[in-house]
């Protein structure tokens, strides 16, 4: 069917030639939609969502096939944002990617950094210290909390709770940030962790801060909790809204959260343990759904297990050195061969495959981000609903255009 | 009861309201060009180079050996090496300029350094209307004293400075060492003169 309508919309644009800028591709072309005996059934707008529109996260445009407030068709459109991550990788050596890296996810630079030196260190057989390991996971952990916990916050604010929500996010956001500054140097460009274990040890005074924060953390999502979880409002707007199927989710190649709100168990922090992750008593939150409320709902409860993973974290770092005594900065040439890393990133499995022909440099340098591959089923979950949930649909994929372009 | 959630949350945004009031939890925001926050011990800006002693022209640590320029990802640093009438080179940059509309403060630049010569500045208020007048740094202004490292990262300072107070002792054992063993060397029979060559 939806074969047939984009036909005669071209047909209607080349018979209407004198139109400029319609010619070859009819955006802004209201098409009437005629059956097969000749008779109108209705008309049909294309309109171009985006790419500067607050709803879209980013430069993303969405071209959507309207029929009154039905979604009929819908093709995302990205490559805004794209700067030649990869290429620019193949071009620099191992090290000068590092802080590419924080540039990809800008919310989650920690954890990009993570997949990345993961990565290289399979590549070099490099083996970082278990202090190391702990102050990764930490850092991975509070990471997610900042994504999950702003992430809810843009949802709603898609949903027209104009900054509340948002700001209770940010406010906390704003106290692990701190933190990060205070380890790092930087609030969100961290580019922290090294082939071999990570920058710089901890700030005396960083652990107490850090506990502190994360055992408040809690009482602020029960807050946000009797906030948003039970209003009836979200809950109108987001329940039966872009379901997704389990048996589309896999075939399709989500991760993250979005699958486990379609019920699949799979997480790669269980899956494949990566770093000390078999250490910590964690669990997976599953949807039964799919729909948008039961991707919120994962984020709220994966973020309490991230707590958990963090007291545990906190309480079993053990003390000694933070990089591989095999470890180099300068002259690092892995020998040739290649590499495949990959890990849990609050948004879904963040890869990084990586070819050496023993040179300084990567001769084949590829992302899998888990926000781009989470974007392509976008259209299976908006046909058939209203435009205003197409919004909250997008703000429900949590995607960050810095990741989806490269 | 229809609307017992939202009648909740609303009490959630009076309590965060009112607390706002009494609570340094829930109001964390700086009134900033009168208020600011502390700086961080780790903070990190845009790179400078570190200069010993009063002269920043003579106690610049950098001999320009370019590995900052070599390893910068996005290649903001431009240095030429100083050298003499006769072409000899002099181990001190002629020309060090630092791109920071450019520069992503990645800090790799201060890593690679052997000599401890870069260090990330935390100054942040580097607004202007004029790209290369104001932020493509030449090596005057980009030259800052010890003292001001010292101050802007107090420990990460005393570590470097006691580092190289340790290579200098090192570097002066070894040169009076060696000046003894020429002194005893260059006394006795020319058959030691060639294992001194070495």
């Amino acid at each position: 069917m939806i074969n047939t309508v984009t036909e005669h919309a071209g047909g209607a644009a080349s018979s209407a030639g004198n139109l400029p800028g319609v010619a070859t591709e009819p955006n802004f072309a209201i098409t009437p939609k005629i059956s097969g005996d000749g008779s109108r059934e209705g008309e049909l707008l294309e309109i171009s969502m985006g790419p500067h529109h607050p709803s879209t996260h980013g430069v993303f445009r969405m071209d959507v096939v309207l029929e009154g407030e039905r979604i009929v068709k819908l093709k995302p459109v990205f490559g805004y944002l794209h700067r030649n991550h990869e290429k620019i990788a193949e071009g620099i050596s191992y090290l000068g990617s590092m802080p590419y890296t924080d540039r990809l996810d800008y919310f989650c630079s920690l954890t990009n950094n993570w997949a990345y030196a993961l990565s290289v260190e399979k590549l070099a057989g490099l083996q970082p210290p278990e202090r190391a390991e702990y102050l990764r996971v930490i850092t991975a952990e509070l990471t997610r909390l900042i994504n999950h916990t702003c992430l809810i916050g843009f949802l709603v604010q898609d949903m027209g709770a104009l900054g509340t929500p948002l700001m209770y996010a940010f406010r906390e956001r704003e106290k692990i940030l701190d933190l990060f500054e205070a380890l790092t140097g930087a609030r969100m460009m961290c580019n922290y962790m090294r082939f071999g274990g990570c920058r710089v040890d901890l700030p005396p005074g960083w652990l107490e801060q850090a506990r502190r924060v994360v055992d408040n953390y809690p009482r602020f999502l029960d807050e946000y909790e009797s906030l948003l979880t039970e209003n009836e409002i979200l809950v109108a707007r987001t329940q039966g809204v872009g379901v997704l199927p389990a048996r589309l989710a896999i075939n399709a190649g989500v991760t993250g959260p979005m699958l486990r709100a379609s019920g699949v168990d799979y997480d790669i922090r269980k899956v494949d343990r990566y770093g000390i992750y078999d250490r910590f008593d964690f669990r997976v939150p599953l949807g039964a759904h799919g729909d948008v409320y039961d991707r919120y709902m994962v984020r709220v409860l994966e973020m309490r297990e991230s707590v958990k993973i963090l007291q545990q974290a906190i309480r079993g770092l053990p003390d000694g050195p933070i990089m591989d005594a095999k470890a180099k900065l300068r002259n690092f040439r892995p020998k040739a061969g290649e590499a495949y890393g990959r890990i849990e990133c609050p948004k879904g499995e963040l890869g990084f495959y990586l070819i050496s022909d023993g040179s300084p440099n990567p001769y084949r340098y590829r992302v899998r981000p888990p926000s781009f591959i989470n974007l392509t089923i976008l259209e299976d979950m908006c046909l058939g609903q209203k435009v205003a949930d197409v919004v909250i649909i997008l703000g429900s994929v949590d995607i960050v255009l810095g990741e989806v372009d490269r | 009861m229809l609307g017992e959630g939202i009648i909740k949350g609303m009490v959630v945004t009076a309590t965060n309201f009112f607390g706002s009031y009494v609570s340094a939890e829930r109001l964390v925001t700086v009134q900033y060009p009168e208020e600011r926050l502390p700086p961080q011990e780790n903070a990190r800006n845009f790179p400078f180079l570190v200069y010993d002693g009063d002269d920043p022209d003579r106690g610049l640590r950098c001999v320009a050996c370019k590995i900052c320029e070599k390893e910068c990802p996005p290649q903001c640093i431009y240095i030429v090496l100083e050298r003499d009438e006769k072409g000899k080179p002099q181990k001190r940059p002629r020309i060090f300029d630092l791109d920071i509309s450019v520069c992503m403060s990645c800090q790799i630049c201060v890593e690679v350094c052997p000599f401890d010569a870069v260090k990330m500045d935390t100054e942040y208020e580097l607004s202007d209307f004029d790209r290369f007048k104001s932020l493509l740094l030449n090596k005057q202004r980009l030259a800052k004293s010890n003292t001001y490292y010292r101050k802007i990262h107090p420990a990460e300072a005393e570590e470097v400075d006691a580092r190289l107070a340790d290579q200098v002792a090192k570097a002066e054992a070894k040169r009076k060492a060696t000046a003894m063993a020429a002194a005893t060397a260059v006394k006795p029979a020319p058959a030691a003169q060639p294992a001194l060559s070495q």
